[in-house]
């Protein structure tokens, strides 16, 4: 389970998260949608430690994030992270890119790593892919790589942030079927996301993100088809229609 | 016009101070290079209360002319009374010298690697110790080579300054050759040529290793 409670987090001056809060459980899957600068990528990258908080805790499975004293590696086996820009090790095969991390980070061997991360590999569909360099992928698959890199190291929890933003549109399709897959598989995630359509169908709730502050939150019906507030009604009005231009 | 007085015992001993010449650059670029690692890697990450000291040491070994370097480095342990060889002076002193390049290169090989492929491998708990050891330093080391390999082939050369602390490398070897057989051009042509000799295979070999690490970006 993860607990945020009433974070706070800037950057200088300027105040990203005003004091969120919400609870994943597990086998969840929250959709976070808003406009840029809303907040939501920043509080993906507080859950796993990654910035620090000014305010609020957030607790993962019990252990808070930002204590003194958390040991920050250790949590962050059990949360994967997918990013905008996948950030593949470019010296590294696809193969050596998702053996990394079981191999130097839980210590398995180099024939019980190169197993998971075959396997994960070819759960996205880049069976065929293990000896290729990162370079020669197309963006879709590097993503998807990314995604199975996260995978072997088998987390609880995934955070997925805006992992279609940098995608050419004839490449999302395939990534957002990957990150079905995951739903499909009982995985606890939280997916940042500009893909309306897809937030509606796997999500069991929807947060709006909106100046750093969850403006609404609830189910996908509530959220698209009969939303509460009026900030709410105006972003989804003014997404939709700009989908419809493009 | 191709007569000379030049004897192979003679292109022997210019081959012994091209010896003394690898040797110099060896021994150098080795100190230099352990050295600039350290040096460059703190320049990149640490506090401004360590960076900028450091900065200022390393900005007057570049500035300095390396001749006054050797020169000074000599009389300082001739006053200290170390009993250094002149070729332990000239290791040390050009080590530094290619320590003050090389933390620069370092430095700007660690900032070249994204920070935001440092974050996906922390976010996958890789410690920081190893996301510098598999993700900075080979991202590094291919951005920081061809520096590396243009500041060999210039400590290769610049070594030739040694000779004022009095020890015979090539350059050296071919003025005692020349004050007795009165032959400049011809032998400095034949020091030329093994100058080439000794620079060609390391930038051949610095060309070969990035074609292929190029052929994976």
């Amino acid at each position: 389970m993860i607990e945020i409670q009433n974070i706070k987090k800037s950057f200088g001056s300027l105040e990203v998260l005003k004091g969120v809060s919400m609870t994943v459980n597990k086998g969840e899957v929250v959709s976070v949608i808003g406009g840029s600068g809303s907040g939501k990528s920043t509080m993906l990258m507080c859950i796993n430690g990654l910035e620090p908080i000014q305010g609020g805790r957030i607790l993962v499975d019990g252990t808070e994030v930002h204590a003194k004293g958390t040991d920050l590696n250790k949590l962050r086996r059990n949360i994967g992270l997918v990013f905008q820009q996948w950030n593949a090790f470019p010296h590294l095969t696809v193969l050596e890119n998702t053996m990394l991390a079981p191999r130097k980070v839980l210590g398995k061997s180099r024939q019980e790593a190169r197993d998971i991360a075959a396997e994960q590999l070819r759960h996205v569909g880049l069976g065929d892919k293990l000896d290729v360099f990162p370079s020669k992928l197309s963006g879709g698959q590097q993503q998807r790589m990314a995604i199975a890199r996260a995978l072997a190291m088998s987390p609880r929890y995934m955070l997925f942030d805006e992992v279609t933003s940098a995608l050419d549109p004839q490449l999302v399709s395939e990534v957002l079927d990957t990150l079905r897959l995951l739903c499909d598989d009982g995985m606890t995630m939280i997916v940042v996301t500009h893909e309306m359509a897809f937030a509606r169908e796997v999500s069991d709730r929807v947060a709006f993100f909106r100046n750093g502050e969850i403006c609404e939150i609830g189910p996908p019906e509530q959220i698209f088809d009969s939303p509460q507030r009026p900030e709410t009604a105006d972003f989804l009005k003014a997404v939709l229609s700009n989908s419809h231009k493009t | 016009m191709f007569d000379t007085l030049m004897s192979w015992n003679d292109l022997l001993f210019m081959l012994k101070g091209a010896g003394i010449t690898l040797a110099i650059t060896f021994w150098a670029m080795l100190g230099g290079t352990l050295l600039g690692v350290v040096f460059g890697l703190i320049r990149a990450v640490a506090p401004w209360w360590l960076n900028v000291p450091l900065g200022a040491v390393l900005d007057v070994l570049r500035s300095v002319p390396l001749l006054i370097q050797f020169i000074l480095g000599n009389s300082l342990q001739a006053i200290l009374g170390w009993q250094m060889t002149p070729f332990i002076i000239a290791c040390v002193v050009l080590g530094l010298y290619t320590a003050s390049y090389c933390t620069e290169v370092v430095r700007g090989g660690v900032l070249a690697v994204p920070a935001t492929t440092r974050r996906a491998a922390r976010s996958l708990g890789l410690t920081y110790r190893q996301d510098l050891t598999h993700i900075v330093f080979p991202l590094a080391l291919r951005v920081a080579l061809p520096s590396w390999i243009g500041l060999t082939l210039g400590v290769l050369k610049d070594s030739a300054l040694v000779l004022w602390i009095g020890i015979v490398e090539l350059l050296r070897s071919s003025q005692i050759i020349i004050t007795r057989i009165q032959e400049p051009l011809f032998v400095l042509s034949v020091a030329g040529i093994i100058y080439f000799a000794m620079s060609f295979p390391i930038a051949r070999l610095a060309a070969r290793l990035e074609k292929r690490w190029h052929e994976n970006d």
